[in-house]
C-alpha cells in the first residue's frame, strides 16, 4: 500500500464521517466547527445536545482533562481550550490542511474531527514534535536547514503531514512525497522548497547506517 | 559590498524556529482577559439600502453584549469604503456586528437582527454597466472621472464594436495617454496583430484570513491583526479612528499571507476595535473563508483589446491598448494604469496609446494583488509576441532581447527613466539555463493525446521606493538593535534588509536583534510592504542609519581616546583606532558613553526631517543607548523596476484539456542579491502563483441574485503541490547591482507572477499550434472548446463565467 492509498483513504472519508458525527450530535455542520458555546449560556438556553462533557484527551503525550461540547471540533478544543494555537485554521472545511494533526500517528484535519471522536487516541500537534529539552524533530530540523516556508501559516499542517507520511513510507520519491502532501495548500506556492524540505526530512528520519 | 559579507549569503531567518514549532503567533492566536467574540451581519444583496435594522431581539439574548451598526462608525464621503454599510454595494459587505460571550451566541444574535433592506439594481459585469440603460454600480454613476463619480455609457453601436472581432478604434473612455505617432508606427509595421482578451477577477485568499482582536486600555487601542506593513497600518488605523497615532498600538509579528490584500491591514479590523470600545471587553472577530472571499480583497479583472505592430525582425513599433477594468464598488484600482506602464516598458514601442476606464461593479472590493495590472498585461500580451515570432519566423528569445528595456530605458506616458535594467543579460542567461535552443523544438511534439508546449514569459514590475526612516541603536548589552516598521510576510525582507546595517558596521548577525511587529516597541516610519518596495527602501534606510551610527561611534571614540573620528574603524562589536586595534571601545562601552553624553548620541536631539512616527519611537528610548535615526538621504534618480524571465515546458492533453507542468526555469534581474535561497523561493513561489492565476482561480456570480458561488478553495481552487513539476525548479539571479541605491538591491515580489502566467499561457499556446486562448483562467473546458471549435456559452467580453 502506498502513502497515497493510506492518506487519501483516510482523508476521503473523514469529511463524511465528520458530518455524520455532527448530525448525530444534533448540530449543523456550519455551526459545529466555527462556533462554540461557552459554559453557562448554553445551559441557560437549554439547547439540546449543547452540554459540555468532561473528557480526557491524550495530547502530545499528556493526559489533558477538558470540557467539550458535542459538536466541538478538535481544532477548536486545541486552540481555544488547550492553548495549542500552533494548529491553524485556514478554511475550517477540510480544504486546506492547515489544521493537520496526527491522530494515532495518522494525519487528520483537526477542523473536521470531533473532539469526542478522538478520546482514547494519541493526538500530536506541532507543539508536541520537539523534545522537551528543545531538540527539533528530524522533520522540523529538515525544514529549518532548508529555511522552508514563507508566511508559514501552512507550515504546522505541512510538517505534521510530513511526519505522518514518513512513518508510512520512509523512502519516498519526490513524486510520492508530493502525493502525500497534496491535502495541504500553500498559498505562497512555495511548493518547490516544501518538497526540498520533505525530501531532506526523509533523509534525516532514516536510521543512520 | 563589504568584508562582513552578510549581503548575498544564505541565512536561516531568526523567526523560523517559532514558525515551525507552533510558537509563532498570528492574529487569531492571541487571547485577552475577558475576551468576547464578534459575528457579522453581511449584506444578503449585491446592492441595497437598509430601511431599518432592529437590534432589540438580539440585544435581549443572554450573553449578548452589544451591536455595532453603521450609525456607530465614522461616516465617509465619495466612493470610499465604509466600515459598516447602510447602503451595501456588494453581497457580503458587513452591515453590523454583534459581540457576545461566545461565537455561537453571537451568531445566533446575528440571526435575530431584523434587517429590512431595499434591493437596488446592480452591475456584475463592467460591460453591462456601459450598455445604454445598463445598471450603475453606485448612486450617481458607474465610473470615476477627475476624482468624482460620473456616468459613462456607450451606444449600442459602440458596445457592438467593443464586442466585435476587430480592434475598436474610437470608444469613449475616462483615461487616455499616448506617445509617438501611432498611425505612422502602424503604417510602418510589417505585421499587425490584434486580439480581444479577458483576464478574470480573483480573490487573494491568503491562507490566514483577516481575523483580528482588539482591546482598549487607558484611551489607547491595541489591535492584533494581520498586516503587510506595521507602521503604515498604525497610521491608517489612526486615520480611520480619528485618533493620535501614539494611541494606536498595532501588533502583527507574523502575517499568514496577504499578496496585496492587507497592505495597511484591513478596514474591517476596525470592527473589533470599535465593538470593543462599545462593549468594554476585548473582542475577537474571526473571519471565515467565505467571509474572506466577501470582504477580503481581490484583483480587478481587465477586459479589452490589444493591437501591436511589428517590424519584420520582431521589433514592436506600435502598441494600442483599450482596457475596461472591473473596479468593484470602491475607489479606483490602479491595475489599468500599471497595465499600460508595464507594456510600455516591456516592449519599448516607438509609439503607444493606452485607453482605459474603470467601471464600478457590485462585486467584492479590490486592491492591488501581486503585480497589479502587470500580471494581466504580461500574461495576455506575451503570448501575442509568441504568435508574432512564429508568423515572422524569428526566434522568440532574440525578439525578447530586441524589444527589452535595457539600461536607463524610458516608458509610460511621461517617459520616465529606469535606474537600471539588465534584461539582455537575463535573456542570455535564460536561454542557457533552460536550453532554449534545444527545447523550443519540442513545441507541438505529440505523444498520444498529449502535446508538448514550450513557452517563455518576460515580466517587469516596480521594484522599490525610497525616503523612509532607519532606526538603529546599540544598548549597553553591546548588541545592535535594528528596528523595522515593515511587516513580516515571510519574504524574509524584514531580516534581509536589516543585514545591510550589519555590513556597514561589520557586525556579526548573532549579536543583532531585529525589533519588529509591535508598534509598542518603537518602530520607525517605513514603506508599505507592497509594490516590492521593501528591499530597496529599507536596505537604504538601514544602510543610512548604520552609517550615521558608525560616525557617532567614531566621534565617541575620538572624544574619549584622542585623535580624530576618521582615525577610527568599526568592526566586530568594537570601535578602534586604525593601526592600533587595542585602542578602542566595545559597543557596550560606547552605548554607556552615549547615554552619558546625551544630545545627538542618546536620541535627545534628532534630525529635523524624520517622520513624526520615528520621532515618537525614539522619544520612548532616549537614554537607553547609542541611537541612530535617519531619513534615507541617498539620491534615487529614476524609476526602480525588476524583472523575471520564466521558461516552461507543459503537456496539454488534447482529449481532456488538462495541462501538466513539466519544467520551470526562471531568471531574475533584481539588482544585488540579499539572500539567495530566500530569493529563489520568492521567485518560484511567485511564478507558481501566477500560473495558478492563469490556470485556475475565478469567480462565478449568479446573475439574478448577484451571489458569488466560488467562495471557497474547492470552488476557486488555487494551485496545489501536485500541479508543480516533480523535478526541482531551476533558477538564476543576475546579481548585478542597481547603481542608484547603495546596496544595489531591488525588490522582486511582483514580477514573477506575470512571468509565470505568461510562460504558462505561451506554452499552452505553443502546444495548441499557436492558437491563442484569450481568456483566463485557462480551464480544461476552454482548451477542449478551442480544439473542437465548439460554442462556449458566453460572450466574447463577458466576465465571471
Amino acid at each position: 500500500m502506498s502513502i497515497l492509498d493510506i492518506l487519501s483513504a483516510d482523508r476521503s472519508v473523514s469529511r463524511r464521517t465528520f458530518i455524520k458525527g455532527v448530525i448525530a450530535a444534533g448540530a449543523t455542520a456550519s455551526s459545529a466547527s466555527y462556533l462554540f458555546r461557552g459554559p453557562g449560556v448554553a445551559r441557560a438556553q437549554g439547547a439540546p445536545g449543547a452540554v459540555e462533557r468532561l473528557l480526557t484527551l491524550n495530547v502530545n503525550g499528556q493526559d489533558r482533562r477538558v470540557d467539550v461540547l458535542p459538536q466541538e471540533t478538535l481544532a477548536m478544543t486545541l486552540r481555544y481550550k488547550l492553548g495549542l494555537t500552533g494548529t491553524k485554521l485556514g478554511c475550517d472545511r477540510a480544504e486546506c490542511g492547515a489544521c493537520s494533526v496526527l491522530v494515532d500517528g495518522v494525519p487528520h484535519y483537526a477542523c473536521s474531527v470531533l473532539t469526542h471522536q478522538v478520546r482514547n487516541r494519541r493526538i500530536t500537534t506541532i507543539e508536541g514534535l520537539a523534545s522537551s529539552d528543545g531538540d527539533l524533530h528530524p522533520v522540523q530540523q529538515a525544514v529549518y536547514d532548508e529555511a522552508g516556508f514563507q508566511c508559514a501559516f501552512c507550515a504546522p499542517g505541512f510538517i505534521m503531514t510530513m511526519v505522518g507520511a514518513l512513518q508510512v513510507n520512509p523512502n519516498p520519491t519526490r513524486a510520492e512525497m508530493a502525493q502525500a502532501l497534496s491535502g495541504n495548500l500553500c498559498r505562497c506556492a512555495d511548493y518547490d522548497k516544501i518538497l526540498d524540505s520533505a525530501m531532506r526530512a526523509a533523509e534525516y528520519s532514516r536510521p543512520q547506517a | 559590498m563589504s568584508d562582513n559579507g552578510l549581503i548575498g549569503t544564505d541565512h536561516v531567518p531568526k523567526d523560523l524556529l517559532a514558525k515551525i514549532t507552533g510558537r509563532a503567533k498570528y492574529a487569531e492566536d492571541f487571547r485577552a482577559d475577558g475576551m468576547v467574540f464578534a459575528k457579522l451581519l453581511l449584506s444578503p444583496v449585491p446592492r441595497g439600502r437598509v430601511r431599518s435594522l432592529d437590534v432589540r431581539a438580539a440585544m435581549d439574548m443572554e450573553g449578548v453584549l452589544g451591536v455595532l451598526t453603521p450609525d456607530d462608525v465614522p461616516s465617509i464621503s465619495g466612493a470610499t469604503e465604509p466600515i459598516l454599510a447602510n447602503e451595501p454595494l456588494y453581497q457580503g459587505q458587513p452591515i453590523a456586528a454583534v459581540a457576545a460571550v461566545d461565537e455561537t451566541t453571537a451568531a445566533e444574535a446575528v440571526e435575530r437582527l431584523r434587517l429590512d433592506i431595499q434591493r437596488l439594481p446592480f452591475a456584475l459585469d463592467p460591460v453591462e454597466s456601459l450598455r445604454p440603460g445598463g445598471p450603475n454600480g453606485r448612486d450617481g454613476g458607474n465610473v470615476m472621472k477627475d476624482g468624482e463619480v460620473d456616468t459613462l455609457k456607450w451606444s449600442s453601436a459602440e458596445i457592438s464594436r467593443f464586442e466585435s472581432d476587430t480592434f475598436p478604434d474610437d470608444l469613449p473612455v475616462t483615461d487616455e495617454w499616448s506617445v509617438g505617432d501611432l498611425e505612422a508606427a502602424f503604417a510602418a509595421s510589417d505585421l499587425v496583430i490584434e486580439e480581444a482578451m479577458v483576464y478574470q477577477s480573483q480573490t487573494h485568499h491568503p491562507l490566514e484570513s483577516r481575523s483580528a482582536m482588539a482591546y482598549w486600555r487607558n484611551g489607547r487601542v491595541f489591535i492584533h491583526c494581520s498586516t503587510q506593513s506595521v507602521s503604515q497600518t498604525r497610521r491608517a488605523f489612526a486615520g480611520y479612528l480619528d485618533m493620535d497615532e501614539e494611541d494606536v498600538v498595532v501588533i502583527s509579528e507574523f502575517c499568514g499571507g496577504a499578496f496585496g490584500s492587507k497592505i495597511r491591514g484591513s478596514l474591517s479590523d476596525m470592527i473589533p476595535a470599535l465593538l470593543s470600545q462599545k462593549v468594554g471587553r476585548p473582542v475577537m472577530r474571526r473571519v471565515t473563508r467565505d467571509e474572506e472571499t466577501a470582504f477580503g480583497r481581490a484583483r480587478p479583472g481587465l477586459q479589452g483589446w490589444i493591437k501591436i505592430g511589428f517590424r519584420s525582425d520582431g521589433k514592436v513599433l506600435a502598441l494600442d491598448s483599450l482596457m475596461i477594468q472591473d473596479n468593484g464598488p470602491f475607489g479606483r484600482s490602479g491595475d489599468m494604469v500599471m497595465f499600460g506602464n508595464v507594456l510600455s516598458l516591456a516592449y519599448q514601442p516607438e509609439a503607444m496609446r493606452h485607453r482605459a476606464t474603470s467601471v464600478f461593479t457590485n462585486t467584492p472590493p479590490r486592491s492591488a494583488q501581486r503585480a497589479p495590472g502587470g500580471l494581466q498585461g504580461s500574461a495576455m500580451v506575451e503570448p501575442l509576441l509568441d504568435r508574432a515570432a512564429r508568423e515572422l519566423g524569428v526566434d522568440r528569445m532574440a525578439m525578447m532581447k530586441l524589444n527589452a528595456p535595457q539600461g536607463r530605458a524610458r516608458f509610460g506616458p511621461n517617459q520616465n527613466e529606469l535606474t537600471s535594467a539588465f534584461v539582455h543579460e537575463a535573456v542570455d542567461r535564460a536561454v542557457e539555463l533552460f536550453g532554449w535552443n534545444e527545447k523550443k523544438e519540442w513545441n507541438g511534439r505529440a505523444n498520444g493525446s498529449k502535446v508538448t508546449g514550450v513557452g517563455v514569459g518576460f515580466a517587469p514590475f516596480v521594484g522599490g521606493s525610497s525616503g523612509f526612516d532607519g532606526l538603529i541603536l546599540i544598548r549597553p548589552d553591546g548588541k545592535l538593535y535594528i528596528h523595522q516598521g515593515i511587516g513580516n510576510l515571510g519574504t524574509h525582507s524584514m531580516l534581509d534588509t536589516a543585514r545591510a546595517a550589519n555590513d556597514v558596521l561589520q557586525h556579526p548577525w548573532d549579536d543583532t536583534e531585529v525589533v519588529w511587529g509591535d508598534t509598542g516597541k518603537g518602530l520607525p516610519w517605513s514603506s508599505t510592504q507592497s509594490g516590492s518596495q521593501t528591499t530597496h527602501a529599507h536596505t537604504r534606510a538601514n544602510h543610512a542609519a548604520a552609517h550615521a551610527l558608525r560616525e557617532k561611534l567614531q566621534e565617541i571614540a575620538a572624544g574619549d581616546l584622542g585623535g580624530s573620528a576618521g582615525d577610527y574603524d568599526v568592526a566586530q562589536g568594537r570601535v578602534f583606532r586604525r593601526g592600533s586595534p587595542g585602542t578602542g571601545l566595545t559597543f557596550a562601552q560606547a552605548a554607556e558613553r552615549a547615554i552619558a553624553l546625551g544630545g545627538r548620541y542618546s536620541g535627545e536631539e534628532l534630525p529635523d526631517d524624520l517622520d513624526p512616527m520615528t520621532v515618537h519611537a525614539v522619544r520612548r528610548m532616549v537614554g537607553e543607548g547609542l541611537i541612530s535615526a535617519v531619513k534615507d538621504p541617498y539620491s534615487h534618480d529614476g524609476s526602480t523596476w525588476s524583472s523575471v524571465i520564466t521558461c516552461c515546458v507543459v503537456e496539454v492533453d488534447q482529449e481532456t484539456g488538462v495541462v501538466e507542468m513539466k519544467e520551470i526555469v526562471s531568471v531574475t534581474d533584481c539588482g544585488t542579491v540579499l539572500n539567495p535561497r530566500s530569493l529563489e523561493a520568492q521567485v518560484h513561489g511567485g511564478v507558481i502563483q501566477g500560473m495558478s492565476s492563469a490556470l485556475l482561480e475565478r469567480w462565478a456570480f449568479d446573475p439574478r441574485w448577484g451571489a458569488n458561488s466560488n467562495k471557497r478553495f474547492y470552488t476557486a481552487k488555487p494551485i496545489t503541490i501536485l500541479d508543480v513539476p516533480s523535478r526541482p525548479l531551476e533558477f538564476a539571479a543576475l546579481d548585478m547591482a542597481d547603481p542608484e541605491t547603495p546596496v544595489g538591491a531591488r525588490g522582486v515580489g511582483e514580477p514573477p507572477v506575470g512571468a509565470g502566467a505568461a510562460a504558462l499561457i505561451s506554452a499552452i499556446t505553443g502546444a495548441l499550434g499557436g492558437r491563442y486562448l484569450n481568456r483566463t483562467p485557462i480551464t480544461p473546458d476552454k482548451i477542449v472548446a478551442l480544439l473542437e471549435g465548439s460554442r462556449t456559452g458566453y460572450g466574447r467580453m463577458q466576465t465571471h463565467v
